[in-house]
């Protein structure tokens, strides 16, 4: 080996790459790893859960809404943001931390984002942070929608993407140059995108394609994506919920093998797995059961989350309760930034 | 302003019966704290469109309030008294708008991290008021019973799943007639105890012929409606400063003449079903949701003795594939993924059904409609177990309500 172990251990650190994968849709213990729901996880698993270190409990104390708490997992404070504005978070973001403290470029971080309101996830108004150090925040149902203009009347209703509020959904401005970003970045022109897009069955689908192009195209060293098609439970439908938290499910394991199948990803990856909080209750008389996450009792407080990859211990267990805006401390530790206004506290099993 | 500045004037904008209520407990309202109070104004003040049961509890609560010495009313409500809420809150007008000031109390409580302490506020009152409140003596044993289904050739899967741990399960079930049986059977109930708002028939798609003593309601027949309202909220989301907050306080107050029904000459049912697609998520879309959501909302406030529920296919969720495709084809049903829809449906008309008063004497009866399937859950009935017997869906309900 050539150069000094400094050079050597620069580039080591620069190459380690992370992937944060967050259902924006609550899933319930009951229906994902409790014995029940097994059934609907077959690949996180048999697959996955033995690769990773698992955590049973992992509480959300803030406000159960799927913008606010995606953001305050990106930030590790709890955020009090109105969760259908499309707002920044007020906290520094775990992208603004990393590309500061790293140096990195705007290239090496990326949000895939299910729903308009997202736009806004990638970056703070915080001062000394915020503007021009955040992610780019790539929302692929908008790219669509815009994609195919032509016939907006259909996609509008049809590709709603806040379930929260079935009837409204936020619009965003833009279209022409995003899809000018879509050639230049992804390589990946109007009809491809569109003929593509045909063989997909869900939004997530479509995210998760994104995401692998990015990974292709771009290597982002700490890719973020939000999944949405389990907050179909908005609806009511208990069937639709349960086919989407399948769906997830295969596309999880999807993800994970396009991780080792990309030379830059393959071995030097650590992926985080999490839905954003849970569901209410069956029984808790406030609700009505995995419909909505609207109580706030322990059941729609709770959830899990696995990590896998470089790292991690494999095939561990714990049941210690940590908190959801543990995350970001935690990746701060593993690649090496400081995540200062972070309240949360480093998951010490992952380092 | 605070409840203690409350006057009998400002509830000229109330009801008739609503106003006479709240005068009459006007003292006792006084006494309540702001992060309270509201919550039951919001009841009041539809007073006079509620159901009997509704009614009811009402009055048994203002009456356990007004008794209440001024030391029992500090220690019931030292809770509520001790979350801390914003000026904006105080100057709203919560009298008159106690929806729209709960909609915004939420939000703060979210917002300033106080709602786990309501939460334990509200769960620690409402236990207090049931232990205090003695319920009324029910006329007959409650009976719900729950068809799923509809439409389906062949299912492999088990069903009654959270159900069968309460009940027994029968798999050669003679079913001939079944529906009609089952109307029958709850129009039976409903001669023998004709009870205002006593026995129900929902239905997810179109209401079969059924008794008069029954209320009904059903998806099909609110389809000019639920049209109305999406044609509605179109118009309402294309405004300015419409946001999701915004369109929730326009849904609240949507009355039955806003959304062009007919009179049927029952206010209160018709309020009801308004209310079932304004506060209801799903509920415009999908019959399943529909009829779950009827089910909850009815048995939460109608409280009847007997609830027929037939759930019937709704309309398949397209995908992304099928919306490129811009394909305007009619809408496609999605049989199996309703019964799996109506199972869970099934499972919560119980535990609602048994949050009411007399559920230790309560039955349940689930039907996988058109099959041999069904399970029957009640006092007699052994729990956890399955049952070979060729017993007809009649003897079952027998079983159930013997």
């Amino acid at each position: 080996m050539s150069g000094s172990p400094f050079v050597y251990g620069e580039s080591s650190a620069k190459k380690r790459k992370m992937i944060v994968v967050t259902f924006g849709g609550g899933a319930r213990d009951q229906e994902t790893f409790s014995p029940q729901g097994q059934e609907n996880i077959p690949n996180m698993l048999r697959d996955l859960a033995p690769q990773s270190s698992f955590f049973t409990h992992v509480i959300n104390q803030g406000i159960l809404g799927h913008y606010v708490a995606t953001a305050s997992l990106a930030t590790g404070v709890y955020e009090t943001l109105n969760n259908f504005s499309t707002v920044p978070p007020a906290h520094p973001t775990v992208f603004e931390y990393f590309r500061k403290d790293l140096n990195r470029p705007s290239s090496s971080t990326w949000v895939v984002a299910p729903s308009n309101g997202f736009n806004r996830i990638g970056e703070s108004d915080y001062r000394s942070y915020g503007p021009g150090l955040g992610a780019r925040v790539i929302l692929p149902k908008h790219l669509l929608s815009v994609a195919a203009s032509g016939a907006a009347s259909h996609y509008d209703h049809l590709l709603r993407d806040n379930y929260e509020t079935p009837l409204y959904t936020p619009q965003i401005g833009g279209g022409e140059l995003e899809l000018q970003q879509m050639e230049a970045i992804l390589k990946l022109s109007v009809d491809d995108f569109m003929a593509h897009a045909r063989t997909l069955s869900s939004p997530d689908e479509l995210s998760v394609y994104i995401a692998k192009r990015l990974m292709q195209r771009e290597s982002p060293g700490l890719l973020w994506i939000t999944m949405h098609d389990i907050d179909i439970a908005h609806s009511g439908s208990y069937s639709l919920y349960v086919e989407a938290i399948r769906r997830t499910d295969r596309l999880c394991a999807e993800l994970w093998k396009a991780v080792q199948a990309e030379p830059e990803y393959a071995g030097n990856t650590t992926m985080f797995i999490l839905p954003d909080f849970g569901r209410d209750a069956d029984d808790d008389a406030g609700g009505n059961g995995f419909q909505h996450h609207r109580t706030g009792d322990t059941a729609s407080r709770t959830t899990w989350m696995m990590a896998l990859g470089a790292g991690v211990r494999q095939g561990v267990v714990y049941d210690r309760p940590v908190q959801s805006i543990d995350l970001v401390p935690t990746l701060g530790e593993m690649m090496g930034f400081s995540p200062r206004l972070s309240q949360g506290k480093p998951i010490h099993e992952l380092l | 302003m605070l409840p203690s500045d409350l006057k009998a004037e400002q509830f000229a904008g109330y009801p008739p019966e609503a106003r006479k209520l709240v005068t009459a407990h006007l003292e006792a309202l006084q006494r309540l704290p702001l992060s309270f109070l509201p919550s039951l104004l919001n009841e009041v003040i539809e007073y006079d469109f509620k159901f009997p049961a509704e009614r009811t509890a009402i009055d048994k609560e203002l009456s356990t309030l007004s008794s209440l010495a001024l030391a029992q009313i500090k220690e019931w409500f030292q809770t509520f008294s001790r979350l801390s809420l914003s000026s904006k809150l105080e100057n709203f007008d919560w009298v008159n708008q106690p929806a729209q000031f709960l909609e915004q109390l939420s939000a703060y409580l979210w917002t300033t991290r106080q709602l786990d302490a309501f939460r334990e506020a509200a769960i620690a009152y409402g236990n207090r008021s049931q232990i205090v409140a003695v319920p009324e003596p029910i006329a007959m044993h409650r009976l719900g019973i729950a068809a799923i289904g509809q439409g389906v050739a062949s299912y492999d899967a088990p069903l009654f799943r959270d159900l069968r741990e309460h009940g027994t399960y029968f798999k050669q079930v003679k079913h001939e007639n079944g529906v009609e049986l089952l109307l029958n059977a709850v129009a039976a109930r409903a001669q023998a105890h004709p009870i205002p708002y006593g026995h129900w028939y929902v239905d997810g798609g179109q209401a079969v012929d059924h008794s008069p003593l029954l209320s009904c309601v059903s998806f099909q027949n609110l389809e000019p409606v639920r049209s109305a309202l999406l044609k509605n909220i179109q118009i309402e989301i294309e405004k300015p400063g419409m946001g999701p907050e915004e369109l929730r306080t326009h849904l609240a107050r949507l009355s039955p003449a806003d959304l062009n029904m007919d009179k049927s000459g029952d206010e209160v049912l018709e309020r009801f079903q308004v209310k079932l697609l304004t506060e209801g998520s799903g509920t415009q879309i999908f019959s399943t949701t529909f009829a779950q959501w009827a089910a909850r909302e009815s048995l939460r406030r109608a409280q009847p003795l007997t609830l027929f529920v037939r759930f019937a296919p709704r309309q398949r969720e397209r995908p992304m594939n099928e919306l490129i495709s811009s394909n305007n084809s009619k809408p496609e049903y999605d049989f199996v993924g309703s019964l799996i829809d109506a199972d869970m449906g099934a499972y919560y008309q119980w535990i609602n059904q048994q949050r009411l008063p007399g559920s230790e004497r309560s039955s349940f009866l689930v039907w996988f409609e058109d099959h041999s399937q069904a399970l029957v859950i009640a006092p007699s009935m052994p729990r956890g177990t399955e049952s070979n017997s060729a017993l007809s869906l009649g003897e079952l309900l027998a079983l159930a309500t013997g």
